[in-house]
């Protein structure tokens, strides 16, 4: 009797040092990704604080307080009034060129990456292989490479300082990426699918459109949010292929932060860089659980 | 005869032009985007490699001038910072972003609460701009109205950060900034990994009374080896390539301290205009990336030959 009863306090301290050691392990794990949520919020906080801050408050207290006043004139300057180089429109013309530039190029390139896809993975023909491998490459080649080049093809086709530019550019360069997350997605459609439908009589095209295309909604979104935020904030091309009024919002942003002579406008430079950060951001916000699924799914194998 | 003889033996019909077409179809929809990845890989490639052997200075010339230019890059002092700052820049980024990866990874694994929200929170940066990200970060370096100005607002008057704009310490402020970017990425992808083991083995250990810490090393770590060297790939390109984060941030300086070689290139071909030497300069910049791949996707092609081969 007596060693039973010793025997039931020892297992009830037991469980109340192994409930107590879950507790601090849990403890631990919510700390330290509680620290590192802080650690990457803050800078955003910071920037979205500061754009409703009044700028004197701000030159006062420093960029990282609580704020004391709110005011949205920041925002209405940096969209249309602040000067940037000379010119006093605020970011909304290269907002625009921005968009003009990654809707198109976007659009663009994943569609013809969707074909380039099918084909290579369900119309291979000899050699076809090889030169998947080709067009792989050139995910690999830094820009620098093609600075030079690009810009004799762009001088020649009247295309220099021009957002048309642009998305011919980052429409050739997306075609490696968009061909090799389309490719490896189809590469997993059972091929008899395909060879049913075409004993069926269906041709090129027609297998596209009613088999390939209704399942293609996963890589499609995965390739669309992946041109759009990376071209969107691209800056190499943007800062050294155009300038002024045709620059796209990530060279004036630089553009814009460099050119604080007096007084650091930090409200209005908050309020800017949102505007720059926001639609990548939003489309992450909306597609981004599509995104990381299809990107660990197949797109980057 | 045989069967097959015979076939080829009778004369073919002469086919349609639609079937003819259709047969043609892929070749065709495929050639433009052939030819153009084509040009951009090779004749680019080949273009530049041919204006950094020449003379070229303000405007491409096609006079050779064999190795100078590379002679000259690799005696100036500020080619030589940038390459040093690559090295070490990509060292403590891929590293520490792989590092913190894991770790967030590792927690958010723990069957926590409000998975989703954590992960958006730490991969919200991959959606952003390294110049968002490289302003921003360089305000809260700011000695003057960023961190340092914060703490000394609590009271430690003494107190001092002021990363970015000493010439020893900016290219940590680079790093960080880099690794707090990129890490969320890193993290998506292990995570992934540990979800996509096989649940039996952790179970089996679990049965064999292994600890959490131990199944993590024995077990699950092992097994998501070669997402570890996907990643330290990935991260490697990008570090090979930064030139926004700098530009952003630090514009290379203070001084020259901060300078890489995506800068250098830029620096040479359209502020100074000695094209040929910053052709020479995206050469070693493609030479420094070559030597990551090409060993890395020999690997990749072993390994599924080894995979293949055995199953």
């Amino acid at each position: 009797m007596a060693d039973a009863t010793l025997d039931q306090s020892l297992d009830h301290r037991a469980a109340t040092v192994a409930a107590r050691r879950h507790f601090l392990t849990r403890l631990v794990i919510y700390g330290l990704l509680v620290v590192f949520a802080a650690i990457y919020l803050i800078p955003l906080l910071v920037v979205v604080l500061n754009s409703f801050r009044d700028q004197q408050e701000i030159a006062r207290n420093g960029l990282i307080s609580l704020p004391r006043s709110f005011r949205l004139d920041a925002w209405g300057q940096a969209w249309s009034t602040y000067c940037i180089g000379g010119t006093c429109e605020g970011m909304q013309r290269n907002f625009y060129n921005s968009l003009k530039m990654t809707i198109p190029a976007t659009i663009i390139s994943t569609a013809v990456g969707a074909m380039n896809g099918y084909i290579l993975s369900k119309w291979r023909f000899r050699g076809s292989e090889a030169l998947f491998t080709c067009m792989l490459l050139g995910v690999f080649i830094p820009g620098q490479i093609s600075l030079m080049p690009w810009a004799f093809i762009l001088g020649n086709l009247g295309l220099s300082n021009s957002v048309y530019g642009l998305v011919l550019i980052h429409v050739i360069q997306g075609i490696s990426f968009t061909t090799l997350f389309c490719r490896n997605y189809y590469v997993s459609i059972p091929d008899d699918l395909i060879k049913a439908a075409r004993i069926d009589g269906a041709g090129f095209w027609r297998i596209f459109r009613k088999i390939i295309l209704p399942l293609s909604s996963p890589i499609l979104i995965v390739t669309v949010i992946w041109q759009f935020t990376g071209i969107w904030n691209e800056y190499l091309f943007g800062v050294v292929f155009t300038s002024g009024q045709q620059q796209p919002i990530t060279a004036a942003l630089v553009a814009l932060t460099a050119s604080g002579t007096n007084v650091r406008a930090y409200d209005v430079m908050s309020a800017a860089v949102l505007i720059g950060a926001l639609p990548p951001l939003l489309i992450y916000l909306f597609g981004g659980k599509y995104f990381v699924r299809g990107l660990t799914q197949g797109a980057i194998k | 005869m045989s069967n097959h003889d015979l076939i080829l033996s009778v004369p073919a019909p002469a086919r349609p032009w639609r079937e003819r077409l259709g047969s043609a179809m892929p070749l065709l929809v495929l050639g433009p985007s052939l030819v153009a990845s084509f040009v951009y890989v090779f004749v680019f490639t080949g273009w530049t490699l041919y204006i950094s052997i020449s003379n070229s200075s303000l405007l491409p010339t096609y006079g050779l001038v064999g190795l100078d230019n590379y002679a000259s890059l690799w005696a100036n002092r500020r080619w030589n910072i940038a390459y040093n700052n690559l090295f070490l820049f990509s060292g403590f980024y891929i590293v520490g972003s792989m590092a913190v990866g894991l770790l967030l990874a590792i927690l958010i694994d723990q069957r926590v609460r409000g998975e989703a929200a954590w992960r958006t929170i730490f991969l919200y940066p991959l959606a952003v701009s390294f110049i968002v990200t490289g302003t921003v970060w360089s305000w809260l370096y700011n000695p003057v109205d960023g961190i340092q100005a914060m703490v000394r607002g609590f009271g430690w008057t003494s107190f001092s950060f002021a990363l970015a704009s000493d010439r020893h310490y900016a290219i940590y402020a680079v790093i960080i900034t880099g690794v707090w970017q990129a890490s969320g990425f890193a993290m998506a992808l292990f995570l992934a990994g540990l979800r996509s083991v096989d649940q039996d083995l952790v179970k089996a250990a679990q049965i064999d009374g292994a600890s959490t810490f131990r199944i993590y090393r024995k077990v699950l770590l092992p097994t998501i080896a070669p997402i570890f060297l996907a990643v330290a790939v990935i991260q490697i390109q990008f570090a090979i390539k930064t030139f926004d984060l700098v530009a952003a941030l630090t514009k290379g300086g203070p001084g020259i301290s901060t300078t890489f070689p995506a800068i250098y290139v830029y620096d040479l071909m359209f502020q100074r205009g000695q094209i040929g030497e910053g052709a020479a300069a995206a050469i070693m910049m493609l030479a420094a990336l070559a030597v990551v791949l090409v060993p890395y996707s020999f690997w990749v092609v072993w390994r599924r030959r080894k995979e293949a081969g055995h199953g």
